[in-house]
């Protein structure tokens, strides 16, 4: 039975939504080919040679007509487009408080964190009634974090931060695909998420690899880097610091040397930690070196978590 | 289409041709080497892409027999990428793209305009010469152990990343690209300064407003492939970091500088096939075209329109969500101008004379698939639905419904319908309309699984499937070899005319234009007299009960 299944399993609300507007799409083209098809069949057998029909035509051009079938479908059309772009929106824009997970791709493995540090490769586990949200990155070429069952998929970029989100709404197994080529065992990277009730996933984060809970935390791994790379030195907002303060920067926008505007975000503190001098702030020197090749994509998430975490203080 | 002063009208006798014709007015190897007549060039065209067809399909097939099973089969990860990534290539860059302009385009311009050759007939030459060398590299790069990116190339996997002959086939691509420029321009100064009197443009057969828009995107687009393939050959032997992140590059920048060229490229290859199909409808259903304005000028939308999209490929690539949606409501703008085409050929059989020869099952064959094609495309231009559909094999179904439904069902329209014109020899009608339809229902055995395929999530690209996907990945197999069967009768059932089919006659289906006013085969020069035109295109009559085509008795 499972070979002759034409709908994939939809694990999330937005996954049905999806499916509405798809079908919706389906009935409106199986609509335009048969009205096509059944013009063609019938003029073909009405007016096949030697048919005795009256061939006479009064005007052999009717603009009524063109207008008609150019005008309607392009409602429809415009109809069709409101109704995906608000899928897309829906899909795009992250919801507020849902939780994180960090996704790096590379060839040929999903590696994973949750938020209390627990790792895991080609598997995610997420917890049923409750918005994920992914911050995903690449070590190597671009990859593309694929669930059929969610209907949902987000390229995963080299050198820059992707997102993406989703809420599922039932238990089980759905595949977990790479959809972007990339490279000889591309068909081969992927494996499943597993959506469990919330009191599973909670036991299930202790489990396994946790080292002693809050020691391994991205904030906390984050927070040691923060110290060990000497990042504190300059970024503690101390009196007379070379650096930006960074508590409370998230999300919060910065000028910069030329007088422009930058939101403080993933994507910008990891530009700054690599390329230090590409977007300075207004007020400081370029004193910083880079740090390039001394951190992992790994380790720069985390850093960016403890970074955030600064600011959830604040607020 | 015009008042004809001189012999080979449709419906003089046969006898009545001279002997000498373009084919055996010369016959020395130089002579075809070396020609400079538009008609010897699109056969060389014609031969060389045949050639790449059946090199393309060979891979095609050897895909489909690995993806008959979930798991490994015959081939390994790295030669089953190589596959599609070649199918890719030679099918795209040396088969799809030139084959209507550069084969019936580059014969027919002219004798459709009155014309006794393009306006650069050296240039012309040197075309083809670009495309063969291209296909040289091409060649070379598959025979010294192929490439692995997809035909995409995208960075940085192709230029940090892949182990194989990347330079190679991203300068073939590069060097094909001169060779669209040149036909293109050619085609643009014939049609503006070598009209026959009396030809104004509102008269021109479809044929050539379809052949004068694609010719618009292959001067305007192709540059910017080249630009794209030159700076990917840059970045990958010398290391100039522009889409590699680690030399300070963003990847995405590459796939907008390749979409802008190979989204519009996709309407360099349709929209010929619509020239085509405008023709030959006419020709079958005795009719005046309907609506000859919004043919023409859907064309030139098309042709705008289709640079403004290149970003719906692009919906997950991390592009930006407003950017998406303009892209999107672009993309659905777009299919008007197709619907629009669609609609007035359907309306065009409306108290035709409607006969069903070869030729006009293939067009029946392409507004079907074409349909489906084109209304598959909104389920990807709509960007909440792409989300889920990019990059999985709903995108291949689509592709090929229009890259073959449409395209190549076109052509092999066009090669049927022009065929007795260009060889002076009819083929045998039942086993092209055999053909046509062993090709018609392989099609969609093997392209119809792919959607049900793709919409369960299968991604494109893959080597070995999830179990659950078997059943429809199997039925695609099967399909794909019915449809192999139907390319190779079509191929027998035209090399088996030259030798044994009947000769044709100038105008065996009794179609209006300038090209059926001259013998068949046509005279190195074409026409001994410019002609002059005083009726519209497409000035059939379908009240008039006629005999049957002087081809038919010939």
């Amino acid at each position: 039975m499972e070979q002759l299944r034409i709908i994939p399993v939809a694990a999330t609300n937005f996954a049905t939504q999806v499916d509405i507007l798809i079908w919706a799409f389906t009935i409106l083209s199986i609509f335009f080919l048969g009205l096509v098809s059944a013009i063609l069949i019938v003029f073909s057998i009405v007016y096949r040679k030697g048919a005795k029909v009256n061939r006479v035509i009064k005007s052999p051009d009717n603009t009524l007509l063109e207008l008609t079938w150019t005008i309607l479908p392009t409602f429809l059309a415009l109809g069709f487009f409101c109704w995906s772009a608000y899928l897309f929106f829906d899909f795009k824009r992250m919801p507020e408080g849902a939780m994180e997970i960090q996704v790096i791709g590379k060839q040929w493995m999903w590696k994973t964190q949750h938020p209390n540090g627990r790792r895991e490769v080609n598997t995610l586990h997420v917890p049923k009634g409750q918005p994920v949200r992914l911050i995903m990155t690449s070590q190597d070429v671009i990859h593309s974090f694929f669930i059929p069952a969610f209907r949902a998929k987000m390229d995963v970029l080299p050198g820059k931060y992707t997102q993406m989100w989703f809420e599922p709404n039932k238990v089980g197994s759905y595949r977990l695909y790479c959809a972007e080529y990339c490279g000889t065992e591309h068909s081969l990277m992927g494996g499943w998420v597993h959506v469990m009730e919330p009191e599973d996933y909670e036991r299930w984060l202790t489990e396994g690899n946790v080292r002693t809970a809050a020691a391994s935390t991205p904030e906390a791994a984050g927070e040691r880097l923060f110290a060990a790379k000497g990042c504190v030195t300059c970024h503690a907002g101390t009196s007379g610091a070379r650096g930006p303060d960074l508590a409370g920067a998230f999300g919060t926008r910065s000028t910069l040397q030329d007088g422009t505007e930058v939101l403080v975000d993933e994507d910008y503190i990891r530009e700054s930690i690599l390329y230090p001098q590409a977007k300075l702030v207004q007020g400081f020197a370029p004193l910083m070196p880079t740090f390039k090749s001394q951190l992992r994509e790994e380790e720069i998430m985390n850093l960016i978590s403890y970074i955030k975490s600064l600011s959830d203080m604040e607020g | 289409m015009a008042s004809i002063t001189h012999p080979g009208v449709g419906g003089t006798p046969a006898a009545t041709e001279s002997k000498s014709h373009y084919l055996n007015a010369q016959t020395s190897v130089a002579s075809w080497l070396f020609t400079i007549d538009h008609k010897r060039i699109g056969i060389m065209y014609l031969a060389s892409l045949t050639v790449f067809f059946i090199v393309g399909g060979l891979f095609a097939a050897a895909i489909r027999l690995e993806l008959a099973t979930p798991t490994a089969t015959f081939f390994d990860a790295d030669v089953y990428n190589k596959l599609f990534t070649m199918h890719g290539i030679v099918m795209i860059f040396f088969f799809l793209i030139p084959s209507i302009p550069a084969v019936l385009g580059n014969f027919l311009v002219p004798l459709m305009i009155g014309a006794r050759d393009l306006a650069f007939p050296k240039l012309n030459l040197l075309s083809y010469y670009i495309y063969a060398i291209a296909g040289v590299f091409g060649v070379t790069a598959i025979l010294l152990g192929g490439v692995d990116t997809g035909w995409t190339f995208y960075t940085p996997y192709s230029t940090a990343y892949s182990n194989s002959w990347v330079f190679l086939a991203a300068l073939a691509a590069f060097t094909a690209g001169f060779s669209s420029i040149l036909t293109g321009l050619n085609f643009i100064v014939t049609i503006h300064k070598m009209r026959a009197p009396g030809l104004t443009w509102f008269r021109l057969p479809l044929f050539i407003w379809a052949h004068y828009a694609t010719s618009l995107i292959m001067i305007l687009g192709t540059p910017v492939i080249a630009i794209t393939m030159f700076l990917l050959m840059l970045e990958r032997l010398f290391g100039v970091g522009v889409f590699d992140p680690r030399l300070g590059g963003d990847p995405v920048l590459y796939q907008h500088l390749f979409w802008f060229y190979s989204h519009p490229a996709v309407y360099i290859m349709i929209l010929p096939g619509m020239g085509v199909i405008s023709e030959v409808i006419t020709c079958f259903s005795r009719k005046r075209i309907f609506g000859y304005e919004f043919i023409a000028f859907s064309s030139m939308a098309i042709a705008i329109l289709g640079f403004l999209v290149w970003g719906h490929h692009m919906f997950v690539s991390s592009q930006s969500m407003y950017a998406g949606l303009v892209f999107s409501v672009l993309t659905f703008l777009v299919a008007i101008p197709s619907a629009v085409k669609v609609f007035n050929w359907s309306a065009t059989l409306y108290k035709g004379r409607i006969s069903f020869e070869t030729p006009m099952l293939y067009v029946y064959g392409f507004i079907g698939l074409f349909t489906i094609g084109g209304l598959t495309g909104l389920f990807l231009g709509a960007s909440g639905a792409d989300i889920h559909f990019h990059d999985t094999y709903f995108v291949v179904a689509h592709f090929h419904y229009v890259m073959v439904g449409g395209m190549v069902m076109a052509f092999l329209c066009g090669i049927h319908f022009w065929w007795p014109k260009m060889t002076g020899r009819m083929y045998n009608e039942i086993s092209g309309k055999i053909a046509m339809l062993l090709v018609f229902l392989g099609f969609n055995a093997t392209f119809f699984p792919q959607f049900i395929a793709g919409y369960l999530g299968m991604p494109r690209r893959y080597w070995e499937y999830a179990e659950e996907l078997h059943l429809w990945n199997l039925a695609s197999s099967l399909g794909a070899g019915l449809l192999g069967l139907g390319f190779g009768l079509v191929i027998v059932t035209m090399l088996a005319s030259l030798f044994f089919g009947k000769a044709a006659g100038p105008n065996p289906y009794g179609a209006k234009g300038l090209e059926w006013t001259i013998q068949s085969p046509p005279t190195t020069h074409n026409f001994h007299e410019i002609p002059v035109v005083t009726e519209e295109a497409y000035n059939y009559d379908a009240t008039i009960e006629e005999e049957e085509h002087s081809g038919s008795h010939a």
